[in-house]
């Protein structure tokens, strides 16, 4: 199709309309210039306020002396937008009460603006699963640069080591050439500190207000001197959330708070059963319902669109849909299982398999072993459940499409909205908002992609929100995964032997290595596929294969008749940085001291995204229900950029992992999911939390993720604590499937 | 026409009365710090407060509402300042992704309003409502005792 005109924002769209969460000071910034001081023709009229000087990609500075830091990663709780505005604004030398944050918007010329200059991060890699979610067009560009996409525990470790803090010394650069320029001194004798400059000598100071301009026109060095850790202000402690005022208040916008004038709602239900289409649906008793203004087939699902959610929502209840599930609506979670075990049998007897890892002789060290141990673990797929049910409001109008949403990855969301109703990427505008959860969910654009849809063939600007049973029922899930092992001790009970065999493949491939040294091993895995919809769910396949790893090496040293810390502690020779992390949780948890009468304790330690994470639980089984009562974590994530943000986001993945731990169950019943909303999907409640300790590691080394490596070690140390309590191996989650009265 | 006050502002509204007090407050009133997480009353985001008292909002047809007050997120704050609860939520750092925290807060303003030394036994009792998928359920609890005036440690 031709390539309709660019959009021109006036204020009134960007001011009026724009959910406020997406641009708290009002302007939006879009792409800077490749030279300083130039831009781009087609962005100069979405650069708000002339009299902002952008020094750089990623930070401007306006009149005020406010330094902004425009960050390309979504806030979905992470804490992400404050961790990175804090690295920038360190090496800036920027006064903290003076710095502000704004999302970078999806454009296009904002991604080709990041290759022109030239941060290239060349040991970040976007996660597989995320990959086929990116804008094909700076896929190349985001393979090398984490653009947008904010999953993999990535932000703080790419963007934050290789973007913001380069972009935040660059302009402290640029600002003290211009500053020694003007005043004809020597750079060396400026002082630049809290946002203002001062020479010594001559007695002189400037804020950085006053220099900005100039600094602007000074070439950028990509390459600027960064700081030494022991000359960290900002980076490394805890400075307050700057989203947080906003969220307590109510004022924090999310996708579904988007407001516009004669907005419709619209709700959808697609076929239950995964792959099918609609058959038959019969509107008319619908369209007279009160409210009700249009029904619309999308294929695969069904639409109606109202004046309001309720009365939408009354409205897709009362229709009749037939749906034609292609014979998918026969399988049920015994089957998905059973054909698992058919899986993995064939591929026993065939010897096949996709290897991981294949060292020594394992069958050769099986027969030799002293004493042999095998065992075969099961999860279920899991939803993630974020609190925000998923929504995407658009409207389609002067030959573009506005979409606002929260997403991980908006480029992503641009090019999968431009893709279903025939648009250029170009001509769709992504506001993205505050993500009201996500844990990977908001990577999949499949509601983008419906309220577009649903936009377009309402004639009006809509949004689609979907009820919470739309949600259960159409997640993309975490797999459901059976996994077998067999290993053998020595006549010292040590291991000699260690072999892995799953089904269900993702990512990240390391997922079920072990750090222990075991001569012997062999991980391979088999595919069977099912017609689930696989997703990214908080930590991939790390969660699944901590649970199973963490406890059979659990299983091998109580076969050992060896303390469960020292036996792991014991096997790490050659992985300093994981004992010392498991030491260190071992140590704050008082493991050796008794945990308490009704007490078991149990300890899992696992490696993900870059950070080692050890925890300890302390629980009760009292009647059969189980109790948690403590949680200790020990995390080397190589330096905590905010030592609260990470004890934060520590708690979260505890949280998070406990609930799929004690009652996480995503089951199917004819093909289709039998959970429907939190009575039959529940959640870890406050009754129930336990107490959580974090012990930081800072070992110096490679930055790792936090978002994501608190969750895979909380399941494994559970199961562990109760075996320990009450001599019951847990091999199946969730722990509310077991009978735990003996 | 239903009247209700909302935030202390006698309002007429034209929506069905059958329909729930949440989508009123959204979509007639235009309040959107209120949230819609399961529309079943099992989660709590939606709640406001009404003639004082924490309820669901998801689940309470506006009709209920005639004639009574409802405070929502946006009424809780004063000429003042912020409610001792919000203040406190700050404090602590409690919200993650934010969106359950408006009724988290509702429910534990409600709670100081009859229960002003609330033990922990009265924080679940009137929190367990409250689902956080971001797990910052600790900070909720220290951020109640701190509103309460209890003392508080740093962590």
């Amino acid at each position: 199709m031709a390539k309709s005109k660019k959009p021109r924002l006036g204020k009134w769209t960007r001011r009026g309309l724009i959910t406020a969460g997406v641009l708290a000071g009002g302007t939006l910034v879009v792409g800077i210039a490749i030279r300083p001081g130039h831009r781009a023709p087609g962005l100069r009229d979405v650069v708000a306020d002339p009299g902002e000087a952008l020094l750089n990609l990623w930070v401007k500075i306006g009149p005020d002396n406010r330094a902004t830091a425009i960050v390309p990663h979504a806030e979905m709780g992470q804490g992400v937008h404050t961790a990175l505005a804090q690295m920038l604004a360190d090496e800036l030398d920027a006064d903290w009460n003076l710095v502000d944050v704004e999302e970078a918007p999806a454009h296009a010329e904002y991604a080709n603006h990041n290759l022109a200059k030239g941060f290239l991060f060349g040991d970040a890699e976007i996660p597989r699963a995320l990959v086929g979610t990116v804008d094909g067009v700076v896929l190349k560009l985001t393979q090398a640069m984490d653009l947008q996409i904010t999953g993999g525990s990535l932000s703080v470790r790419a963007t934050g080591l290789h973007g913001m803090r380069v972009a935040g010394a660059a302009a402290r650069q640029m600002l003290a050439k211009a500053a020694a320029t003007a005043w004809e001194v020597p750079e060396r004798e400026l002082v630049l500190r809290n946002s203002h400059i001062r020479h010594e000598a001559s007695g002189r100071t400037a804020t950085y207000a006053e220099f900005a301009a100039a600094a602007a026109q000074i070439p950028p060095s990509s390459k600027p001197r960064l700081k030494d850790s022991k000359a960290f202000s900002l980076i490394g402690t805890s400075v307050k959330r700057q989203d947080v005022p906003a969220k307590v208040d109510g004022s924090a916008a999310f996708g579904i708070d988007a407001q516009l004038p004669d907005l419709k709602t619209a709700t959808v239900r697609s076929c239950p059963v995964f792959g099918g289409r609609v058959a038959a649906v019969d509107e008319s008793a619908v369209l007279r319902l009160p409210g009700v203004e249009r029904v619309v087939n999308l294929g695969d699902a069904i639409a109606v669109v109202a004046d309001g959610y309720w009365h939408a929502n009354r409205g897709l209840a009362a229709l009749a849909i037939e749906w034609s599930t292609n014979g998918r609506d026969a399988l049920d979670q015994a089957g998905v299982f059973t054909q698992f075990d058919r899986a993995l049998a064939q591929a026993e007897i065939d010897d096949a398999g996709d290897v991981e890892v294949d060292q020594g002789d394992c069958e050769a060290a099986l027969a030799g072993a002293s004493r042999r141990l095998e065992a075969e673990y099961r999860v279920p797929y899991l939803a993630h459940a974020a609190m925000e049910p998923m929504n995407c409001t658009a409207w389609l109008h002067d030959g573009v499409c506005e979409i606002w949403t929260g997403t991980q990855n908006p480029l992503g969301a641009r090019t999968a909205a431009a893709d279903a109703i025939g648009f250029e990427p170009d001509n769709v505008i992504v506001h993205n908002a505050y993500l009201g959860g996500a844990f990977g969910r908001r990577s999949v654009h499949d509601y983008v992609v419906q309220a577009v849809r649903v936009a377009k063939a309402a004639n009006a600007p809509t949004k689609l929100i979907w009820s919470r049973e739309e949600d259960i029922a159409q997640d993309r899930y975490r797999p459901a995964v059976t996994s077998r092992f067999r290993a053998g001790l020595d006549d010292r009970g040590r291991p000699v032997v260690w072999t892995n065999l799953y089904v269900d493949k993702h990512e990240p491939a390391e997922a079920p290595r072990i750090p222990y040294a075991i001569d012997n091993q062999r991980i391979a895995s088999m595919p069977s596929p099912t017609h689930v919809p696989f997703g990214v769910w908080r930590a991939v396949d790390h969660s699944q294969h901590a649970f199973f790893t963490e406890s059979f090496i659990d299983e091998l040293a109580v076969l050992a008749n060896a303390d469960p810390y020292r036996f792991r502690h014991d096997l790490l020779v050659h992985k300093p940085r994981h004992r010392k992390v498991l030491d260190a949780a071992a140590e704050a948890a008082g493991w050796g001291v008794a945990s308490g009468p009704g007490r078991g304790r149990g300890i899992a330690l696992h490696e993900s995204f870059g950070s080692i994470v050890a925890e300890v639980v302390d629980a009760r089984v009292d009647a059969g229900n189980v109790r948690v009562e403590r949680v200790v974590c020990a995390i080397d994530a190589g330096y905590a950029v905010n030592p609260d943000g990470l004890a934060a986001q520590m708690e979260s993945g505890i949280v998070y992992g406990l609930t799929a731990a004690l009652y996480g169950e995503i089951s199917l019943e004819k093909g289709r999911v039998k959970q429907s909303n939190f009575h039959d999907y529940p959640m870890l409640r406050i009754d129930e939390m336990p107490e959580i300790e974090t012990v930081i590691v800072n070992s110096g080394g490679p930055l790792g993720g936090a978002g994501e490596p608190g969750t895979p070690p909380v399941a494994p140390a559970l199961a562990n604590a109760i075996h320990n309590e009450i001599g019951v191996r847990i091999r199946e989650l969730p722990i509310s499937k077991h009978d735990l009265n003996v | 026409m239903t009247e209700v006050t909302i935030n202390g502002v006698a309002r007429q509204l034209a929506a069905d009365p059958d329909m729930p007090l949440l989508w009123a407050i959204r979509e007639e009133l235009g309040l959107t710090g209120t949230k819609f997480g399961c529309g079943i009353a099992q989660c709590g985001a939606c709640t406001v407060h009404l003639d004082g008292a924490a309820v669901r909002s998801c689940t309470i047809p506006l009709r209920v509402a005639a004639g009574r007050s409802v405070t929502t997120i946006e009424g809780l704050a004063t000429s003042d300042g912020l409610h001792p609860v919000q203040q406190a939520w700050i404090a602590e750092q409690v919200p993650q992704c934010g969106y359950c925290q408006s009724g988290q807060i509702m429910s534990a303003a409600a709670l100081l309003a009859t229960k002003p030394a609330p033990t922990d036994a009265d924080i679940d009792a009137a929190m367990r409502g409250n689902i956080c998928r971001c797990g910052t359920y600790a900070r909720i609890r220290r951020a109640v005792k701190r509103a309460a005036g209890q003392e508080q440690s740093d962590g």
